[in-house]
């Protein structure tokens, strides 16, 4: 067994600037009653100008007269942790979120799929970087020593052979046991954890409540700990919610990227895609807009998908200022990635026609393409269809144009030229939308030959309803 | 005077006209007309390339033109794409004609929208030809749809009123409808000098 630990140290203040505009600026994270604010976080600009976790809000202002602060929400670290989870079920089928700001994978087979562990490293390292969390990183032979020792190192990656080295270096203050067994442990002079494990076991089962040797057994491996094991969920939503009115489009395309990132951070760890997802545009006194973006296949690109619903967002008129964004997508079907042909002579970045379509009716809109076919039927403006149908057998008797015209218009000739017909089309009586034509073929004068009609046995002005071409 | 200069200098500032360069013909598209491939130095329609079609009006012989080509690539599976056609492809004639109307999509869009969508389709290379009726369109524009042809691998049409032909085009191909007689004369070809032959429009 392989156990990772990734130990976010500052999981709430990374949540809350991942999604600002600029993460430099100084900010804190508040927390505590109206009476007492407390400091929970700082960020680091705000750490250089002397502010702490832990100050209270009004020392903290006669330090630094300007700065920012957002309410600190501990279910909003909640979604956080369980977003990252999501992200980290792509790396392993075994993740646990039993430790406060921590994911424990068990890796052992991932090592198989994704490489040795110091690729496997710098990937999730690449990946936790662009997504915006500071992290450690330690492997370890059980989970409990991986954690305990994150609390010492980053990077650090170590065998059962090395193991016990490393424990007993380790510090008895963030051995991870309570606070009350590292005070009496300290208050005997025992500073680092080889130490305590040195002394007699009988002896420290007298003295400690069992909980020590547990954790001792844990740590070292000898007794496994148990681990529930996290299941993603099987939709995705999340909100921004913004601390100014947005009135314009194109400022919400940032928080969207965002948005959009994350889901296909989702979709990538969960495995599958997205075929129809909602944004939720929050008004301050109106019921919320929504766009919805409908794919025709499942999908998980996150470029493509942001393209596709920016195109839907800005065609979008805003009733009102946004005050909150919420993308929720609950129709996650299995993703089948687009096959490619092995030798094709297409260039590189050659999408797909459907991927094509999609960016199309994102833009211009759902009907804009259109497919071709044919219906057997005699009424000229019944025998095609805008529609997805197979080709029909439509064997028409006489000469058919190649364009038809949408509705027939009066020719504008006063001796035309017949070159054939008449053709009699007599259909529809049945369905009240009777047809009684004779056809034609005319030559105009300007050598354009015509498909025209009039009304059967009732030679009269011609109507021209397509053109020979 | 006397002074002795590079013939490469020369060549690198444009200075010395090298003569035609004969470029090889690309790969086969032929048109599906004898005489008028005859006459193309490619035997054939620009590949990766935009071709433009100088017409007198909508329905004037076009389809009879390019139907050929529309019937070989739809039966290859390759899809076509029309960008605001004049009117509705009358699908029995099109059939007739042996186009597979499964790989046929219409493209209902007006105005500057259509010159986008046509890029769109062009640049993705998963069409076999996309034709496309602009409504106005400029030297700038018809050169984005060149590179995207190029960019896409995909043979690009435009089809526009004769009375363009006066105004130079990027297009490496341009065959022009003559009205008396009617009849299609190659106007400019890349890969060789512009036939004076023309062939009949009924072909």
């Amino acid at each position: 067994m392989r156990w990772l630990c990734i130990l976010f140290p500052q999981l709430a203040l990374d949540a809350v600037l991942r999604s600002r505009d600029d993460p430099t600026a100084p900010l804190a994270l508040l927390s505590g009653p109206p009476q007492r604010r407390v400091l929970q976080a700082v960020n680091e600009s705000a750490r250089a100008q002397g502010l702490r976790s832990g100050q209270s809000l009004t020392q903290a202002r006669t330090l630094l007269e300007s700065f920012d602060t957002v309410e600190h929400d501990p279910a909003q670290t909640e979604y956080w942790q369980q977003f990252l989870a999501s992200w980290a079920y792509g790396f392993s089928g075994h993740v646990s979120l039993d430790f406060p700001r921590t994911l424990l994978l068990e890796v052992a087979s991932s090592l198989r799929l994704f490489g040795p562990w110091p690729e496997l490293e710098q990937r999730l390292r690449a990946e936790l970087q662009a997504l915006g969390f500071q992290h450690r990183l330690v492997l370890a032979p059980n989970p409990l020593a991986a954690r305990v020792l994150a609390n010492v190192a980053d990077g650090l990656a170590v065998d059962e052979l090395a193991l016990p080295a490393e424990l007993q270096r380790l510090p008895v203050a963030r051995s991870g046991l309570p606070g009350e067994l590292i005070e009496s442990l300290q208050r005997m002079g025992l500073r680092r954890l080889q130490q305590v494990l040195e002394l007699p076991r009988d002896g420290l089962a007298k003295r400690f409540p069992p909980q020590l040797l547990a954790h001792l057994d844990q740590l070292q491996g000898h007794h496994p700990l148990a681990l529930s094991c996290y299941q993603p969920p099987d939709h995705f939503r999340q909100r921004i919610e913004f601390n100014f009115d947005v009135e314009s489009n194109t400022s919400l395309l940032f928080p969207l990227r965002r948005l959009i990132g994350d889901l296909a951070t989702f979709l990538a760890g969960r495995d599958c895609g997205v075929q129809r997802f909602v944004l939720q545009l929050e008004h301050r006194r109106q019921p919320a807009s929504e766009v919805s973006v409908g794919l025709l296949g499942a999908e998980r690109d996150g470029e493509r998908l942001f393209e596709l619903a920016r195109g839907r967002l800005e065609r979008l008129e805003l009733a009102a200022p946004v005050q909150a964004l919420t993308l929720l997508a609950e129709d996650l079907p299995r993703f089948v990635p687009a096959a490619a042909e092995l030798f094709s002579n297409r260039p590189q970045q050659s999408q797909n026609w459907l991927q094509v379509c999609e960016r199309l009716r994102a833009r211009l809109g759902d009907k804009v393409v259109q497919p071709l076919a044919a219906v057997d039927e005699h009424r000229p403006e019944r025998s095609w269809l805008a529609q997805e149908r197979g080709d029909a057998a439509a064997r028409p008797a006489g000469p058919r144009p190649g364009w038809l015209l949408a509705e027939p218009v009066l020719l504008n000739d006063l001796f035309p030229r017949v070159l054939a017909g008449p053709e009699r089309i007599e259909s529809g009586w049945w369905d009240g939308d009777d047809v009684r034509r004779d056809y034609y073929l005319i030559e105009t004068r300007d050598g354009r030959r015509a498909w025209a009609f009039h009304a059967a046995g009732h030679p009269g002005p011609f109507w021209v309803h397509g053109w020979f071409a | 005077m006397g002074a002795v200069v590079a013939l490469d200098r020369l060549l690198e500032t444009r200075r010395v006209w090298r003569g035609r360069q004969r470029s090889e013909p690309v790969a086969e598209q032929p048109t599906g007309h004898a005489a008028l491939d005859a006459l193309l130095p490619g035997g054939g329609w620009q590949l990766a390339a935009l071709n433009e079609i100088l017409l007198g009006a909508p329905g004037s012989g076009e389809l009879q033109l390019l139907w050929p080509l529309l019937a070989r690539l739809t039966q290859a599976g390759e899809r076509v794409v029309l960008v605001g056609a004049p009117a509705i492809p009358f699908a029995p004639a099109w059939q007739a004609a042996g186009v597979m109307l499964a790989q046929v999509s219409l493209l209902q869009v007006s105005g500057a929208e259509r010159l986008w969508a046509a890029e769109q389709c062009l640049r993705s290379g998963s069409c076999g030809a996309v034709l496309c009726w602009p409504e106005q369109v400029d030297d700038r524009a018809l050169r984005r749809l060149q590179v995207a042809a190029d960019s896409g691998q995909t043979l690009a049409f435009v089809l526009r009123d004769r009375r363009a032909a006066d105004n130079p085009s990027p297009a490496p191909l341009r065959l022009l409808q003559e009205r008396q007689p009617r009849q299609w004369r190659v106007l400019k070809c890349r890969g060789g000098v512009a036939p004076v032959r023309s062939v009949p429009v009924s072909l």
